[in-house]
């Protein structure tokens, strides 16, 4: 049956291939965005990051006709355009939010004016690791071809996850992010902790733009990353600021996102609007769960949107 | 240095409102605003809307001004404002479905002078301003004609259509698609997916890959840009037609053919029609322009290598049939995908019949519902 209907088959493998396949983009922001607010500040400018990451990606890779070349690039932007960030929260009273919003402003206009040229010409693509080389269903060894950088990100979470627990540096960041004076009292410099937090942050943040750009959906437009950036704010929240969370949330959310065509593709098709919102819907119910006036919340750094 | 800042810009201020005064009424030149709701390179409905323009200034008394990327809210109407009161732009081309209702309408009742055309069926004498008129092609028939060839090339009898958003000119496509596709293969049927939006390449993408795992083999679509889908398809090795503009570079092995706009006529037509003095208000210039094959407004693009020869006769056939005028797309006997008649034995809509611009349902043979 190599070629033939798998009718309910198909949704379930839809539903999981999209959790892997749409949920890298989340994983990379997320723990980029986790490793920021780790230290105690939040870039709400990985939007932009995001889409100038795609961009570059893109770019480079079809300029050069290598598409690490192009993943190298979106973490090298990403890193540029969290330095600014870093440089522009470090001065005293500036609020990152702000700054993140108007670098998220900045990194997307920047991208489309510089991404103008890219949009028609095709570039070269990350191949995938054929996981399902074993299967001869065709659905399935389509299905289990996976991003290098799904990879990557599942293995910088379980990584940075240790990193927090069991290493010095980590602690470090946990200082920083949990008491920026019991750091500085440490003997810890505080801003050059967060510079280095933000900055890894960011080119995390680009490495998943490049995911869009250069494995799934693999092209370059302007509508590519539409708000991905944003939601993989949010879900640093729902994951409780741990790594490895994130990676579940990640996947999580890339499932919510494929409901509805997946259940499309077998004819049903009403309320196909509302299986489309799933994922905002998701991010909606995650914020109105976990805020609240009374409390800060399990896991959150100590010091995370204070101007400490 | 506040007080040379503020001087200066009330300097510049003022050199820029008299360089504002429309210099349009310089004789023999017509001045033609083209806008876009993406980006203008994007093997899609924008590009297509671009090459127009491209086409038309050609022209050597024809200017063209284009914006792309112009979401269809109010910033619209300030892109038209500024084409119409900065650059003299005299006729207004806002191709956007989302445009018309209500950001053509308002400034069209501002501006009585300048013509405003939009792109699809949605102007109604008596209800719209004067100066608004609309201009669309029956690409239903290219599309019926990637409907023949994909009907010969299915080894499935699947075929997919992903689709933004079911209004009319969308389900015309899907509609006429399953058509041709069954006039030569009358047990194919045609899966649709609305994906919601023009433009979602996440989420087409995600619809192209559950199509083909559940056994779709070729694919088409009507989004802004089906350069994704395109792109999918070829990866997984399955076969696409086009829609828009030629995208044959995109899926070299598996494209089969696709419907093509061919907005330079169009829009050549209305710049002599401009520069000959005419008017919508003054009734010189018809409210509504439609044209087809026959007409060139549409195309077809060229075959791809995979395309069989009982394929291509048939195609041949089918086109020959359009441009003669003998070719009937929607007849009866016709019945929807829920078995209710749509069209009954004997009767037809020719192509110009305002009854196939209100379209909401889905033909026989189509998987699929118009219910959001």
């Amino acid at each position: 049956m190599s070629n033939s209907s798998i009718g309910w088959w198909g949704v379930v493998i839809g539903v999981l291939a999209g959790s892997v396949r749409g949920g890298t983009p989340f994983l990379l922001v997320s723990l980029g965005e986790c490793l920021t607010e780790k230290s105690g500040k939040i870039n709400l400018g990985l939007e932009g990051v995001l889409l100038m990451g795609a961009m570059s990606a893109y770019a480079v890779s079809y300029k050069t006709g290598s598409s690490l070349c192009g993943v190298a690039a979106a973490a090298g932007v990403g890193a540029l355009l969290g330095m600014i960030h870093a440089l522009m929260v470090s001065r005293p009273r500036v609020n990152d939010i702000a700054v993140g919003i108007a670098m998220l402003i900045f990194g997307s206009g920047l991208a489309f004016y510089l991404g103008k040229p890219y949009i028609e010409p095709s570039a070269p693509q990350l191949p995938g690791i054929p996981l399902g080389a074993w299967s001869s269903v065709a659905q399935i060894r389509a299905a289990l071809s996976i991003s290098p950088l799904f990879v990557f990100g599942v293995v910088v979470a379980f990584l940075m996850h240790w990193f927090f627990r069991s290493t010095r540096w980590g602690m470090h960041v946990r200082a920083v992010g949990d008491s920026p004076a019991a750091a500085r009292a440490m003997g810890l410099s505080v801003g050059r902790t967060r510079f280095l937090a933000i900055v890894c942050g960011s080119a995390l943040g680009g490495m998943g733009g490049a995911h869009l750009s250069l494995f799934y959906p693999g092209a370059w437009t302007e509508r590519i990353s539409s708000g991905q950036g944003l939601m993989a704010v949010a879900l640093v929240i729902f994951a409780r600021w741990n790594p490895v969370h994130c990676l579940w949330a990640s996947l999580l959310f890339g499932g919510a996102q494929s409901i509805g065509p997946a259940l499309q593709a077998v004819g049903i098709s009403t309320g196909y609007y509302l299986w489309n919102a799933s994922p905002y819907i998701l991010t909606l119910l995650v914020m109105m769960a976990t805020c609240s006036t009374k409390r800060t919340l399990v896991g959150a750094p100590g010091a995370l949107g204070t101007s400490s | 240095m506040l007080r040379t800042c503020s001087i200066l810009l009330a300097g510049l201020a003022a050199a820029a409102m008299t360089s504002s005064v429309p210099d349009a009424m310089a004789a023999d030149q017509v001045v033609m605003g083209f806008i876009y709701v993406g980006p203008k390179d994007d093997y899609g409905y924008n590009q297509a809307h671009s090459e127009g323009c491209a086409g038309v200034q050609k022209l050597p008394w024809v200017k063209a001004i284009e914006e792309a990327s112009v979401p269809e809210t109010t910033s619209v109407q300030e892109t038209m404002r500024n084409m119409i009161n900065q650059d003299g732009a005299q006729i207004l081309f806002p191709t956007s479905f989302g445009y018309f209702d209500p950001h053509i309408l308002k400034v069209a009742r501002q501006n009585p002078n300048v013509q405003f055309l939009h792109c699809g069926g949605m102007y109604t004498e008596g209800k719209h301003p004067k100066n608004v008129g609309s201009y669309f092609g029956y690409i239903d028939e290219a599309v019926y004609i990637s409907g023949i060839v994909s009907g010969h090339s299915t080894k499935s009898g699947k075929l997919g259509f992903i689709a933004a958003k079911p209004i009319p000119q969308v389900l015309r496509n899907i509609n006429a698609f399953t058509l041709g596709a069954r006039s030569v293969n009358p047990k194919a049927t045609v899966q649709v997916i609305f994906t919601g939006d023009w433009s979602m390449p996440v989420k087409e993408a995600e619809a192209a890959s559950s199509l083909i795992d559940q056994g779709v083999d070729v694919l088409t679509c009507h989004v802004d840009s089906p350069k994704v889908i395109l792109e999918t398809a070829e990866r997984r090795g399955i076969y696409v037609c086009g829609y828009h503009a030629n995208g044959s570079k995109l899926a070299p092995k598996g494209y089969l053919t696709g419907a093509e706009w061919n907005w330079t006529k169009v829009y050549s037509d209305y710049a002599q029609m401009v520069k000959d003095g005419k008017t919508l208000a003054g009734g010189t210039i018809p409210h509504l322009i439609r044209g087809g094959l026959k007409d060139g407004f549409v195309k077809c693009s060229d075959y791809g290598p995979a395309v069989g020869d009982d394929a291509k006769k048939d195609a041949e056939a089918a086109k020959a049939k359009f441009m003669d005028g003998s070719m009937v797309i929607f007849k009866g006997p016709l019945m929807d995908n829920t078995g209710k008649v749509i069209v009954p034995d004997g009767q037809e809509y020719n192509q110009k019949d305002i009854e196939l611009e209100k379209m909401g349902w889905l033909v026989d043979g189509v998987i699929g519902s118009t219910k959001s």
